[in-house]
């Protein structure tokens, strides 16, 4: 049985004795189960785990935690202790962490129950799931289409209905893409609001945990409870938490959304085209104010990209040698060979790929003309929109050029 | 200057992978056909720009991450060497070096 109730129903329902913690996360790790054959999603399914958590949790009670008893999938590159973390890997494989990611303490302190690990694009390089060392995941509206990545296996969980909400990562669209292409709620929080530690880096400067939902309420939940500051990560911001939840019914009216029409221009889909101004439309009869603006530098994002992302990559994926956890290739007897072979035969090649583009361009002679260059451009790219958000409150954009094939 | 197959053979040789001569010919023109890709940054004059150098918003950036240096709690190292591939009198063991 599918589950497609949102947070609130299912609290509602178990506090009126109409269902228990332990039926509603038995039939999520059923429907994990059951439709793993068909979408691939869950790398790991925790059923022994996730029903002795519900157990621990209905003899606490559960009044009052935000997520008391509620199932949730976590992408296969946040640390959970004890299950695996492959981050769709062949080098990590089976790796087990011995400690929690910071967002995963505070899920279960929340009361969550983690029913899994899901499938995503190899360390999380990709945007549509074929790059999983194991196997693609399959689109639930339909089989033959792919989730989008890299944070796919969760995108499907929750359309799929298995579960509520899941945490994905997203770097430069990992959860946006996936949301849109599975047609739920996906969140990239702000850089700085949430803790990375625990999540395994691709790119560090760009890496967020992020939140996929089937609804904006689930979603503003969950990052209430895991953002915030985190002595395990210097890079999140002393800000405080609002209560996201309050601010969703909220009026339209007034608020001023900004419309980048040059974005929408050349090369976009009719049908794309045709749901961008629709949802614009919505917008403009709830009494939004829709203002146009400009983003000149947002054609130059994916070069941007492209250089950052790998070059901050094959800095962090350096660590992975075959030492200290991991794959180690058999019949290496010699430190530097034992290292080139394990990552030789442990990477995909999307994964090779980046490494390499990104060691190019931060080698010797290359550094200022690739990755300096690209920090600049980064630069203007924020005044950009530092400057497009002081004429509007918000900017919409679309995920695609092209609709889902 | 596109990128040729020495390159590649060389960027490997400092990624520290041992790729295949059939991953050389493979990756040459896809690595190369990015780097032009790349190249349109130049279009832009970025003199007197300041790099981003890194992702942080301006309330990240006031955000003090300083903290007292007090001991804490850590992994240990029974925890610490139990997923390492050959563990060793409580060391990490790696084929020698010379």
């Amino acid at each position: 049985m599918i589950n497609c109730e949102t947070i609130d129903q299912i609290h509602r329902h178990i506090s009126q004795g109409a269902t228990s913690v332990r039926s509603v996360v038995e039939t999520a790790v059923t429907a994990a189960e059951e439709l793993n054959g068909s979408l691939n999603a869950f790398l790991k399914i925790d059923r022994q785990g996730a029903l002795a958590r519900a157990a621990e949790i209905e003899t606490q009670g559960t009044e009052g935690a935000a997520l008391a008893g509620i199932p949730i999938a976590i992408k296969d590159n946040i640390c959970v202790r004890g299950l695996q973390t492959s981050c769709g890997s062949r080098i990590l494989g089976d790796y087990h962490p011995p400690y929690n990611a910071t967002v995963v303490d505070r899920l279960l302190a929340a009361g969550a129950v983690i029913i899994g690990k899901t499938n995503c694009d190899e360390f999380a390089m990709g945007s549509s799931n074929e790059n999983s060392a194991f196997g693609t995941v399959k689109n639930p509206w339909d089989t033959a289409r792919v989730p989008g990545g890299s944070s796919g296996g969760s995108a499907a969980a929750v359309a799929a209905g298995i579960v509520p909400v899941a945490l994905g990562s997203d770097t430069g669209g990992s959860v946006r893409q996936p949301a849109s292409l599975c047609g739920v709620v996906g969140l990239k929080p702000t850089y700085g609001r949430n803790s990375r530690y625990g999540l395994v880096a691709f790119a560090s400067s760009l890496d967020q945990v992020g939140v996929f939902g089937r609804s904006v309420g689930d979603v503003a939940r969950v990052l209430g409870v895991i953002a915030g500051r985190d002595s395990h990560d210097a890079t999140t911001a002393e800000v405080p938490v609002p209560d996201y939840a309050a601010g969703l019914n909220a009026v339209v009216k007034d608020l001023r959304i900004g419309f980048p029409r040059a974005l929408f221009g050349e090369g976009l889909d009719a049908e794309v085209r045709a749901a961008v101004e629709a949802t614009v439309q919505v917008y403009r009869d709830l009494g939004a104010e829709i203002v146009e603006v400009d983003l000149p530098h947002a054609r130059y994002a994916i070069a941007v990209y492209y250089i950052i992302a790998t070059a901050e990559a094959s800095s962090n994926l350096a660590r992975f040698d075959g030492v200290r956890y991991g794959f180690r290739a058999k019949e290496a007897n010699e430190l530097r060979s034992m290292y080139r072979r394990s990552r030789e035969e442990g990477f995909g090649p999307e994964v090779k790929r980046r490494i390499m583009l990104g060691t190019y361009v931060l080698s010797a002679g290359y550094y200022e003309a690739y990755y300096h260059k690209a920090q600049q451009v980064r630069t203007l790219l924020r005044n950009d929109f530092r400057r497009a958000f002081e004429a509007c409150d918000a900017i919409s954009l679309r995920r695609r050029q092209l609709p889902l094939s | 200057m596109p990128i040729n197959e020495s390159d590649i053979v060389k960027i490997a040789q400092l990624a520290h992978l041992e790729i295949s001569r059939r991953e050389v010919q493979l990756f040459a023109p896809q690595i190369a056909e990015i780097v032009t890709y790349v190249e349109q940054l130049n279009e832009i004059d970025t003199s007197n720009i300041l790099p981003a150098l890194g992702g942080l918003t301006p309330e990240g950036e006031r955000t003090d991450s300083t903290r007292a240096d007090v001991v804490a709690p850590s992994l240990g190292q029974e925890v610490a060497l139990e997923e390492a591939p050959d563990p060793a009198a409580g060391h990490f063991r790696v084929p020698k070096v010379l």
